[in-house]
């Protein structure tokens, strides 16, 4: 009985959290309930959520990316180069930021693949690579000056709903297709549970790595993308502690760090979680300096608790 | 003397949710003795050590030891307070210390605040020559072969003057020599006094060493003899609780269709211009030691290791196999070895694990025929009498012949023409090994080529068409069926 009841909460005690930190910021504040509040908490989460889908694929492999909060940078640097400083077309400087993103994931993959490199050193590596790229790309000042409809990506509604969050939730809905419906997704889980199993089952271990970092980063330029519009200047600082934050809603939605094991699901209210909280404590008025020590201690709590019930379930 | 009980289990009894683990068993065991321990898998055994090393307590019942009664105990205590130990498969050793640091690990010699090097390698050495061996206590452990390290676990065990040695399946990772050398190590524990709880899957080992036999089954004691008293046939039929004979199936064979061709494959340093042909229908045995390079051989046909030079040929066209997934597009298939490591994916479900090879055939531009998978795997669920309440019940949870039998359905699923088996019987008890030699019978009747590498002599000579011996990474000879003998592949595999 009392497993039963582990069992459901450990599948949904990640829904409990959000529900609780919900009702909590609804009885505190006046503003944190209101339709606009929460379609504004969505929106800021959006860029976190696409590049959460991405990592979730890697780290279920048992991969990591560190380089996602660098190459938010560079994509958002060279976008803005592109646009401003070569005139390309916004949806061609799009384009070509986004095939870039890709080559970064390639890379990414050829390191770990072909170097053997471990993937936490390769994504370190990348990381200040990309950061360094960056800034000497733009001489480490700020570029502005779009055309105005390049910012209906990041600041443009349909209807009530802000154009990220859609962007957010299709790419939601594909990852968790992808995931849970078909072959590839099968794969990554199999990887990440047993790689040399996989392999021996017959499975392109390489070709399956170079997708999942490939996808990250693809991801990971999209919400470069959004991120760029939305501030309307190329700025080469942002995105720092980025890589951070996303790892941080991936494991809080419940994806093991050890690979094979994960939902997406989880990964989605995961990143809710950590909007919540975020902007319900700006609300409050409650300092960054706190912010971080909660946001902190609800990372421990929640995984603490998820490891805890899980361990009570394999001990029978 | 002879009758001198050192340890008593009365009455304990352990139950999991939906099972009982130990119900109600009773053993008494004497000093001085080798005790085996038989039974199949989830009869339990593990159970069993697991209470009296204090990993886990049971619910009822108690240990009396040297005429002290006890209801149960710390792992600390089982080691330090009461000199029991355990040595398991996998050793509980620091690979990167030295022997010496790991014989001590814990209770570290010192002088003064610092830990007495020379100290601790002398006394090693000491207790490495009461067991005969001669190793440099300041090796470290990784450089060390398995049989080596086992020693060292063992030493271990003796520096705290053990009174009570549970060995489980300690012959599992040795070649046959180390075998020997392993059983003299216990015959010299035994003279030293140490009562040893010998717990193993091959009977021959149980027959050879201990004076006294206890079978388990289903949690129950079923009986404990004296090792002279009783026969193979006997014990068999205790432990599966039903008459059967160890016969290996009947078969029919007379294809020269050829199925698989091997030409001069050599590899980066080992394997040494082997060729050979596989028929269609044919059950080909590949025999010798440990380590000769049967396994390299099977995972360089696969692709999962790169080929130095030479010729694979499937149905006579010349292939060229870079990867697995490509040796599965051409119709081999491997089933390794070590199930655990490299056959079961053990967090996922048992229809994801049967399915797993085959999903390139089971997809819509990549998108998984959900109803088509179920169909495949209810079908060999069936077919192989898999038991598991559901297939969406993760592997893990399956025991041990169950789970080859979930890797055997994710081959055949596939429709591998030729199947490469390493050891496919390995740490399987004694009725799914019957199922598991007619299963790859009837594989090989439908027309599929068996690459069959075995440690076990008896199990080539029954089951292969035709034997192969192997020594050193190159081929020494062959055999058709009933020209071979034990004798006969025996000396071409030591090369004598």
């Amino acid at each position: 009985m009392i497993l039963q009841r582990l069992k459901v909460l450990r599948q949904y005690g990640i829904i409990v959290v959000l529900f609780v930190l919900v009702i909590f910021f609804a009885i505190t504040t006046n503003a944190f309930l209101k339709t606009e509040n929460l379609f504004n908490v969505t929106r800021q989460v959006a860029m976190l959520g696409i590049s959460a889908v991405g990592m979730s694929f890697v780290i279920i492999t048992s991969g990591i990316d560190l380089s996602v909060g660098s190459l938010m940078s560079l994509s958002n640097i060279l976008c803005a180069k592109l646009m401003v400083e070569g005139g390309v077309h916004p949806v061609m400087a799009v384009f070509i930021t986004l095939l870039m993103a890709c080559v970064v994931g390639l890379v990414n993959g050829a390191f770990v693949n072909l170097a053997n490199i471990p993937p936490l050193i390769t994504t370190l590596g990348m990381m200040t690579t990309l950061r360094g790229i960056s800034y000497v790309l733009c001489n480490g000042y700020p570029i502005w000056g779009f055309s105005e409809r390049f910012r209906l990506l990041g600041q443009g509604y349909v209807g009530p709903i802000p154009i990220p969050v859609i962007i957010m939730i299709l790419i939601f809905m594909a990852g968790w297709v992808f995931l849970n419906k078909t072959i590839y997704g099968r794969y990554v889980y199999g990887i990440g549970g047993n790689e040399e199993a996989s392999r021996l089952s017959g499975i392109n271990v390489k070709n399956m790595k170079y997708m999942v970092y490939i996808l990250c980063s693809f991801l990971t330029g999209v919400a470069g993308m959004i991120m760029l519009s939305r501030i309307n200047t190329g700025q080469p600082k942002v995105g720092t502690g980025f890589e951070l934050e996303v790892i941080t809603a991936v494991v809080l939605g419940g994806v093991s760090i050890f690979g094979g094991q994960g939902r997406i699901i989880g990964v989605f209210i995961g990143v809710l979680i950590l909007g919540v909280l975020g902007n319900g404590m700006i609300i409050m008025n409650i300092s960054e300096y706190w912010q971080q020590i909660v946001r902190g201690l609800v990372l421990l709590a929640a995984v603490g608790f998820d490891n805890l019930s899980s361990r009570n379930l394999r001990n029978t | 003397m002879k009758n001198d009980v050192i340890l008593s289990v009365r009455n304990m009894t352990k139950t999991y949710p939906g099972v009982r683990a130990l119900d109600d068993v009773s053993i008494d065991f004497r000093r001085g003795d080798v005790h085996a321990l038989v039974g199949e898998n989830g009869a339990g055994k593990s159970t069993l050590i697991k209470v009296l090393t204090g990993a886990i307590q049971a619910d009822s019942g108690e240990i009396e030891l040297e005429g002290t009664i006890h209801s149960g105990f710390t792992p600390h205590e089982a080691l330090f307070d009461l000199g029991m130990t355990a040595i398991y498969q996998e050793f509980n050793l620091v690979p990167d210390l030295t022997v010496a640091e790991n014989v001590f690990f814990g209770k570290e010699l010192t002088r003064g605040p610092f830990i007495n090097m020379k100290q601790m390698c002398s006394d090693t050495e000491r207790i490495l020559r009461r067991l005969g061996v001669t190793i440099n206590p300041r090796t470290l452990v990784k450089h060390l072969s398995v049989a080596y390290q086992q020693i060292v676990e063992i030493s271990k065990a003796v520096s705290q003057n053990v009174k009570i040695l549970i060995m489980d399946e300690p012959s599992a990772p040795l070649t046959t020599n180390e075998v020997e050398h392993m059983f003299e190590l216990v015959r010299a524990l035994k003279k030293e006094g140490v009562t040893v709880i010998y717990i193993s899957h091959r009977l021959g080992e149980a027959f050879e060493l201990s004076d006294r036999i206890t079978v388990l089954r289903d949690g129950k004691h079923i009986r404990t003899m004296d090792t002279d008293r009783t026969d193979r046939k006997e014990l068999i039929s205790l432990m599966v609780g039903r008459e059967l004979g160890e016969a290996y199936p009947e078969k029919k064979y007379d294809s020269e269709e050829v199925l698989l061709e091997v030409r001069d494959l050599c590899t980066e340093g080992f394997l040494k211009d082997i060729s050979f042909e596989l028929h269609k229908g044919e059950i080909l045995g590949f025999g010798g030691l440990v380590g000769t390079g049967r396994t390299e051989l099977a995972r360089a046909i696969f692709g999962a290791d790169p080929i130095e030079s030479g010729e694979i040929l499937v149905e006579g066209k010349k292939v060229n196999i870079r990867n697995t997934s490509q040796a599965i597009a051409r119709g081999i298939g491997l089933i390794p070895e070590d199930r655990k490591q490299h056959g079961i994916l053990s967090e996922m479900t048992v229809k994801q694990n049967i399915s797993f090879s085959a999903l390139p055939n089971l997809n819509i531009f990549g998108v998984i025929r959900g109803r088509e998978e179920e169909r495949i795997a209810n079908e060999f669920k069936g077919k192989l009498s898999i038991k598991t309440p559901d297939l969406d019940r993760k592997v893990k949870n399956l025991s041990g012949g169950n789970q080859q039998k979930v890797v055997l359905s994710k081959w055949l699923a596939t429709q591998c023409k030729v199947l490469l088996f390493d050891e496919p019987t390995r740490g399987i008890d004694v009725g799914a090994k019957q199922e598991i030699y007619e299963l790859i019978k009837e594989l090989a009747e439908e027309g599929r080529g068996i690459v069959y590498i075995s440690s076990e002599l008896p199990e080539l000579l029954g089951m292969c068409d035709r034997i192969i011996v192997m020594r050193e990474g190159a081929i020494t000879g062959s055999f058709k069926k009933g020209e071979a003998t034990q004798d006969k592949i025996l000396d071409l595999a030591s090369g004598e």
